[in-house]
């Protein structure tokens, strides 16, 4: 077994992974990225179609592109890069970590580290997640692993489909799969509303005239060797009327159902998960609840840009920098909790600091709403937002100027985030 | 010609239903819009709809079994199919490089297919 | 191919656990014996969707022949996984109580098992209980307890069962749908729906759920299978509920009640129902099923979320009207043996099945040699799963697809895939309960591109031809 060491890893070198460490290894730190796929990239690979990049590098993106910039960025610093390493286990070693990995080429390998960055992305919910009753037949996939066969491998996994769930991926492959000469029956939402983002709905789903089933389930799959139709149900007062069921004949079911940060690895690191999310817990610095292990990007909570995934791990990278150097902040830190119609915010806690961003998501959909940051009782932020949803994450910045000249230290108080 | 046709704005996430109503070849009247843009889009999306194309065409590379590509502008939505037909038959040597043009200037209609997508040999 | 070499001996119908016990047994003799199998793939019927539970033997009454056969078979386990090196660990069942007259159950229960002669049973109180069982709801108020019960990969054993077989020289034949008989003098003809034919003097009706047409073709007696499903649902590995036992409630009339299951490998199961349906494919799950299941298993272990659930699947189980087995040589038909009904404990007492068969073959004439060149073990690929790093980096040295990781979320390398592909499960299935790839919380997301090429590459076979079990259950439709 070999051992290298390093002053930080960076588990996966997607989005995430690739920005952390490129930030950390201009600050001089001497960095390793561990990824498990032949190269760096990650999803952004494999999706094809554009809409990447408008924030982060002011022009439209295609996945590839947008990943190829950063590749091309890792491969101009003095970067270690691990491929075809799967990382397996991050054991705590007192005086920093192990991260264990397996190649075929190399064995296995030792990573001596004093930190770790978590940057593993995350996964598909499936049907099992979901729950959809009858037969287990051929022809039942993820959007995902659908969208990896046509646009990588070349393979086409359906002719006649039915998207369950109206989540950006699924819609994305409505209108690949429909270029790609197949026939997409329907999408079925189990909301009243699109998960997915309006351009998707108009330019992947009514270009092509799929009709999308809001407020519907898939109550069964039938087929016994290949599926061979569903049985599509509307919602009454959230019940299912069976009375207004109808069947659609097809050969594929497509789920694009929600995506669920990969966190197996950092449960095994006693990492604490924040339900909510499915991430890590993180401080003011993005570090997780195990000093020295951080995490950004999908792996932390679920982005639906991938320029923020960039952006919020640039400053995950720079926070393990000072982290490394013992020049992290030794300030108080106060909790950041979700006030009312707010499902979560990152990071976890806040310190007085300039410029600190926060990312969060709303549980409601509104047209001109507000976004109110309460600390203790006095109101510090008013923010107005012309439209929110639970599929666009919202971010704010707070300044130095929005804290009160005395903010107690060391009590126990909390910055509440709040929309209206 | 007076066909009212509603569609979705996508300039914003608010997403205004927007009541199109076609005048001539070169006009439109555009309601429901909140702002410029909308009637911008409700403008163009009802005279010249177009819409970037994203694909991707076989290789002979053992690793990267498939490139993909890009229009480097949108597309008139009449030919994305005629485009996607040609594409879908072509055989692609690498290597090839990320923005190297696959096809020029298609149909006269100043619009180049990209490579998105860095293949070495 | 020439004639001879489509006579056998014995022709066994149906390569599930009790067939490939009879197989293995058999493969001890000088015998040529051909396994019949409609499936694609071997353990593809009643013995892929179970609940793995070796039983301990407490649950049947003195009379049957389930309960001699259950004990005895159990037993069997340990000297058969030093041969075949199947996941099995023997964890201990307890039967939980919750009210004074369900503690009176489990002492019948404890009566019933020390009469049919299990080892080690013991009724323990509530705190014992608690303190064996730290994830038992806190109502509980004593049970029983069966140190003897375990949990196995029921497929992993069929497929070890087999392979050990094919080694000592039978054959196996899949997609072999028998669909007729012709009876001669010392020999039946039995043919394939595919056209195929073999010729065998003796035959084993091990057909599961279709027993009971597989006796008719060959005119035996008349019976019928009923199908009873069950439905069972996969919990994630880490799921905070995960027990130490097998948890069993009080039984019920026809079934042993809703378990809480920690497989051999390390996920969690809880099920299985008990429906007794028309058809014998139908194996859809229902949502009502679901919900009964998740509320009757968190009686016992409250900390069970319907978060953890991973994934579902639903087996029939092939039950006779008395519902004991019926393991007897036919009244009808000459040198046939009837092995029909081998519903729960049939996996635990398939090695005693398989002992009582021989006897069978053998008092109707079957003469068994020895063979001097039987070797009763087996290797396969090590596992990267549960192995140490040093342990991983050695391998990686004798073989560097050791370290190549297809199944992130169960651990499987590249290795283990290609052994499982060159071993003849060419499915995603077969290569799934070979292998575990895909049955962990991603349920093949990631991993099935990966598979997807690696039977492009061992087999060269087209994409298109790729199926999930066989048949019409294609994978890929075309290519772009």
């Amino acid at each position: 077994m070999k051992t290298n060491v390093y002053d930080a890893v960076v588990i996966g070198g997607g989005a995430a992974g690739m920005a952390c460490a490129c930030e950390m290894d201009s600050s001089g730190l001497k960095v390793a990225i561990v990824e498990r796929e032949e190269t760096l990239g990650g999803i952004l690979l494999q999706c094809i179609h554009n809409g990447f990049g408008l924030h982060r590098f002011k022009e439209e993106l295609t996945g590839p592109e947008y990943a190829e910039r950063y590749i091309e960025k890792v491969e101009n610093t003095s970067l270690d890069v691990f491929l075809s390493t799967t990382v397996v286990n991050i054991a705590n070693e007192g005086e920093g970590y192990c991260v264990t990995g397996y190649s075929g080429s190399e064995g296995v390998l030792l990573f001596k580290t004093e930190a770790v960055v978590l940057a593993m992305g995350c996964r598909e919910r499936n049907r099992g997640n979901i729950g959809i009753p009858g037969t287990r037949p051929s022809g039942i996939l993820t959007a995902g692993l659908a969208q990896r066969l046509i646009n990588m491998d070349g393979l086409v996994p359906g002719r006649r489909i039915v998207i369950a769930g109206s989540g950006d991926i699924g819609l994305i492959m409505a209108r690949r799969l429909t270029w790609t000469g197949c026939e997409v029956l329907g999408v079925v939402e189990i909301l009243p509303y699109a998960s997915g983002i309006t351009r998707n709905i108009v330019q992947c789903l009514k270009d092509f005239d799929i009709p999308l089933y809001l407020s519907h389930i898939i109550s069964r799959i039938e087929g016994k060797d290949r599926v061979e139709s569903v049985q599509v149900t509307p919602l009454q007062d959230g019940k299912p009327d069976i009375s207004g069921s109808f069947p659609l004949e097809c050969d594929t079911i497509l789920l694009s159902v929600g995506l669920i940060p990969e966190n197996e690895l950092s449960r095994k690191a006693s990492v604490k998960i924040n339900h909510e999310t499915g991430g890590a817990y993180v401080d003011a610095h993005y570090m997780t609840s195990q000093k020295g292990i951080f995490a950004c990007g999908n792996v932390l909570h679920v982005h639906d840009i991938v320029d923020f995934v960039s952006e919020e791990s640039v400053t995950c990278g720079r926070y393990v920098h000072q982290y490394v150097k013992h020049s992290l902040l030794d300030a108080a830190q106060y909790n950041v909790t979700p006030g009312a119609n707010v499902k979560y915010v990152i990071p976890n806690s806040f310190i007085r600091e300039a410029g600190r961003k926060f990312y969060l998501r709303s549980l409601i959909v509104k047209n001109d709403a507000e976004l109110k940051v309460m600390l203790g009782e006095q109101t510090i932020i008013k923010k107005k937002l012309r439209h929110v949803q639970p599929s666009e994450m919202i971010s704010f910045v707070l300044d130095n100027e929005a804290f009160p000249a005395s903010l107690p230290i060391g009590d126990r108080m909390a910055l509440e985030v709040s929309i209206h | 010609m007076s066909d009212k046709n509603e569609i979705i704005c996508i300039s914003c996430p608010i997403g205004c239903r927007l009541q199109v109503t076609k005048l001539s070849e070169e006009a439109v009247k555009v309601e429901g819009n909140r702002c410029n843009r909308g009637e911008a889009y409700g403008r163009e999306e009802t005279l010249r709809p177009k819409r970037t194309v994203t694909a991707c065409v076989r290789t002979n590379s053992r690793k990267i079994a498939y490139a993909p590509v890009k229009t480097d502008k949108p597309l008139l939505k009449e030919y994305i199919n005629e485009l996607l037909k040609i594409l879908y038959t072509l055989d692609i040597e690498v290597p090839l490089r990320r923005g190297e043009i696959l096809i020029h200037n298609f149909k006269g209609l100043d619009v180049d297919v990209v490579f998105t997508r860095t293949v070495p040999g | 191919m020439p004639e001879s070499r489509n006579k056998f001996d014995l022709a066994i119908v149906g390569a599930g656990v009790t067939g490939a016990s009879i197989a293995r047994v058999l493969s001890a003799y000088k015998l040529r014996i051909a396994v019949l199998e409609k499936e694609a793939d071997i353990s593809f019927g009643v013995s892929k969707a179970n609940s793995g539970i070796i039983h301990a033997g407490f649950h049947h009454k003195p009379s049957s022949l389930k309960a001699v056969l259950e004990v005895k078979g159990n037993a069997m386990f340990d000297g058969l996984q030093k041969e075949l090196l199947f996941p099995f660990k023997r964890v201990g069942i307890l039967v939980t109580a919750f009210s004074y007259e369900e503690m009176k159950a489990v002492e019948k229960l404890y009566d019933q098992g020390i009469e049919n002669g299990v080892p080690g049973l013991e009724i323990v109180n509530r705190d014992r209980i608690i303190g064996m069982e730290p994830v038992l709801n806190r109502d509980v108020v004593g049970g029983l307890y069966a140190p003897t019960g375990g949990i196995i990969e029921p497929y992993r054993f069929v497929f070890a069962l087999m392979e050990s077989a094919v080694k000592n020289g039978v054959s196996l034949f899949r997609n072999f749908e028998v669909i007729k008989s012709r009876k001669h003098k010392t020999s039946y003809t039995i043919q394939a729906a595919s056209g195929e034919t073999i010729e065998a003097r003796y035959v084993v009706n091990a057909a599961g759920l279709y027993a009971d047409e597989v006796s008719r073709l060959f005119g035996a007696e008349e019976f019928e299978i009923i199908p009873r499903k069950g439905e069972e649902f996969i919990l994630d590995r880490l799921a905070a509920a995960f027990p130490k036992h097998v948890l069993f409630p009080v039984p019920a009339e026809h079934s042993k009640g809703i378990l809480v299951i920690p497989t051999v490998e390390g996920t969690m199961m809880i099920g299985p129902t008990a429906n007794e349906i028309e058809n014998k494919e139908d194996t859809a799950t229902t949502r009502e099923n679901l919900e009964r299941v998740l509320s009757l298993a968190r009686m016992m272990v409250p900390a069970i979320s319907k978060m953890d659930i991973i994934t579902s699947f639903a087996g029939n189980r092939p039950v006779l009207k008395d519902n004991d087995f019926y393991i007897e040589a036919s009244g009808k038909a000459e040198r046939l043996i009837q092995a029909a009904g081998i519903q729960s404990p049939g996996l635990t007492a398939s090695p005693a099945i398989a002992e009582y068969v021989k006897g069978l073959l053998e008092k109707n004439g079957l003469s068994l040699v020895r063979r001097e060149d039987y070797d009763p073990h087996i290797t396969g690929p090590t596992p990267i799963r549960g192995s140490s790093p040093e342990e991983v980096d050695l391998l990686v040295g004798t073989d560097p697809a050791y370290g190549r990781v297809v199944c992130r979320c169960e651990e499987v390398s590249e290795k283990e895939i290609k052994e499982a592909i060159n071993r003849g499960h060419t499915t995603l299935d077969g290569i799934k309960f070979y292998t575990r790839a895909g049955m962990g919380r991603c349920q093949g997301a990631f991993c099935t591109y990966k598979i997807i090429k690696l039977l492009i590459q061992e087999l060269g076979i087209l994409p298109e031809e790729i199926t999930k079990r066989g048949g019409k259950s294609k994978v890929i439709l075309r290519k772009l």
